[in-house]
């Protein structure tokens, strides 16, 4: 079987290449997941003013490609050497892998970032009076009320988002990341050995896949308390 | 700063402009052909055939879990490689054929427009209100009638907002093809950048085109959804 040996031969580095998948698209959701709340809420309920450079720059994210967002910060830096040395962070800018997960973060954040708002949007207004009506305050509010029932409405856009990512992260092998499509055109280029796309799919399906199942695992854990039994008594 | 972006010789202005018009004739090009094979996709994935059905859901998750830039390279250099077997052996001793980046371009890019147009318009399909469908059994209408005059006309509104995203993905993803040498605008602008040496100022140039490509395309979008539902009557 020439699938069989292809895989037999090509392995670690198949699975170096889905680790290094795994950590672009990881750190770059994290990184995005981290900037996203304050946005959306700024993006939610803050002034027109304060909003135009957040719209301007989401709407910049999302009508140009990521291909060219990526080639803009790892190429483009190099017109500013002499700046980002001066400010230690040519090193930074010189490994592909951080311009990789950089421009992922970026990216991501402007998605997770409407998204998120989309989510805050849609909390209940009853809920939030509620919640004031028993004396929280503005931030207990959030933090009790707007967020955790945000996050759960957002939930399954959010897992459609880092899905979107992991698939651009493939993107990285064109700035010489050895990411999983990274690893398999060095192997396809040395070998023409066509059969190593075959076992790339499949690596790309199981990431996706096994993704999907942790994420619906993580929204029921959200929605425990909407899904039980309704109580005796309560119709 | 403008002579880097003036007509002939001295300037870059030319080259990106028919780098733009290959990615506009790549995305027009793509369009057409991914709708179709949609199409397609959604009827088997609203048959009532059972292995028909598995295949249009089959497909549709396959290609939507697999990178873009993956189908790609599948489909260029495998329907190369097998161009080239296929030619060995009707004419061992022809020259070996090489496969258009532009024919591929517009395959690969189908394909993935096709997965993703196909559960828009079978979302489509099945937004149709069931009284209509019952409405025009009642007068004794033909299944063929009911489709011809009754779903596929109103398939178009409910398809519109998705497909105008999809559409705005496909522009975005036609930069892919320049990694396989296909001189479209995002490879007009790394040549400018390689004799230049000024990435910054023409990727930013280059997203910039981008940009405005989706904003004028989001503008005709929603003129388009206008129209679309001038008979509709709002509550």
């Amino acid at each position: 079987m020439a699938l069989i040996d292809t895989l037999a031969q090509n392995w670690p580095k198949l699975i170096d290449g889905v680790g290094t998948t795994l950590a672009l698209t990881g750190l770059g959701a994290l990184i995005a997941a981290m900037a996203a709340p304050p946005l959306a809420l700024l993006r939610a309920q803050g002034s027109a003013l304060a909003q135009a450079p957040l719209r301007i720059y989401i709407s910049f994210i999302r009508g140009t490609p990521i291909l060219a967002q990526l080639f803009l910060v790892f190429y483009g830096s190099g017109q500013f050497r002499v700046e980002l040395q001066s400010l230690g962070l040519w090193g930074f800018f010189r490994d592909p892998f951080n311009c990789a997960v950089l421009v992922f973060a970026i990216n991501s954040c402007a998605y997770q970032t409407e998204i998120l708002r989309g989510g805050i949007q849609a909390v209940a207004p009853g809920e939030i009076e509620a919640g004031r009506a028993i004396g929280m305050s503005r931030l207990t509010v959030l933090r009790r009320i707007v967020f955790p029932h945000a996050y759960r409405i957002a939930w399954p856009a959010l897992g459609n988002e880092i899905i979107l990512l992991m698939k651009a992260s493939a993107l990285a092998s064109v700035v010489t990341v050895f990411d999983l499509m990274g690893r398999t055109r060095q192997i396809f280029s040395r070998s023409f050995d066509f059969s190593i796309y075959f076992w790339a799919a499949v690596l790309y399906l199981a990431m996706t896949i096994s993704f999907v199942l942790l994420w619906r695992l993580a929204e029921r854990r959200l929605s425990r308390h909407m899904t039980g039994q309704t109580p005796q008594g309560v119709q | 700063m403008f002579e880097l972006f003036s007509y002939g010789p001295l300037g870059w202005g030319d080259e990106i402009l028919a780098g733009l018009w290959v990615t506009l004739r790549l995305a027009v090009t793509t369009l057409p052909v991914g709708l179709l094979i949609g199409f397609a996709v959604a009827g088997l994935s609203l048959s009532h055939n059972r292995g028909l059905r598995a295949l249009g859901v089959g497909y549709t998750t396959l290609m939507r879990g697999l990178p873009e830039i993956l189908t790609l390279f599948i489909v260029y250099n495998g329907v190369g490689l097998l161009l080239n077997r296929a030619m060995a052996m009707l004419s061992p001793e022809a020259a070996p054929v090489e496969f258009s980046p532009f024919a591929a371009g517009v395959v690969a890019l189908a394909l993935v427009f096709a997965a993703f147009a196909a559960e828009v318009l079978r979302g489509a399909f099945l937004a149709v209100p069931e009284g209509q469908i019952m409405a025009g059994r009642a007068i004794g209408m033909t299944p063929r009638q009911i489709f011809w005059r009754i779903k596929l006309p109103q398939l178009w509104r409910f398809a519109l907002p998705g497909m105008g995203n999809l559409w705005l993905n496909l522009l975005k993803d036609t930069a892919l093809v320049s990694v396989i040498a296909l001189d479209d605008l995002m490879r007009a602008t790394k040549v400018a950048v390689g004799v230049t040496k000024q990435p910054f100022t023409f990727y930013l140039v280059a997203c910039l085109i981008y940009w405005l490509l989706c904003l004028v395309s989001e503008l005709g979008l929603s003129r388009l959804e206008q129209r679309a539902n001038r008979g509709v009557r709002r509550a």
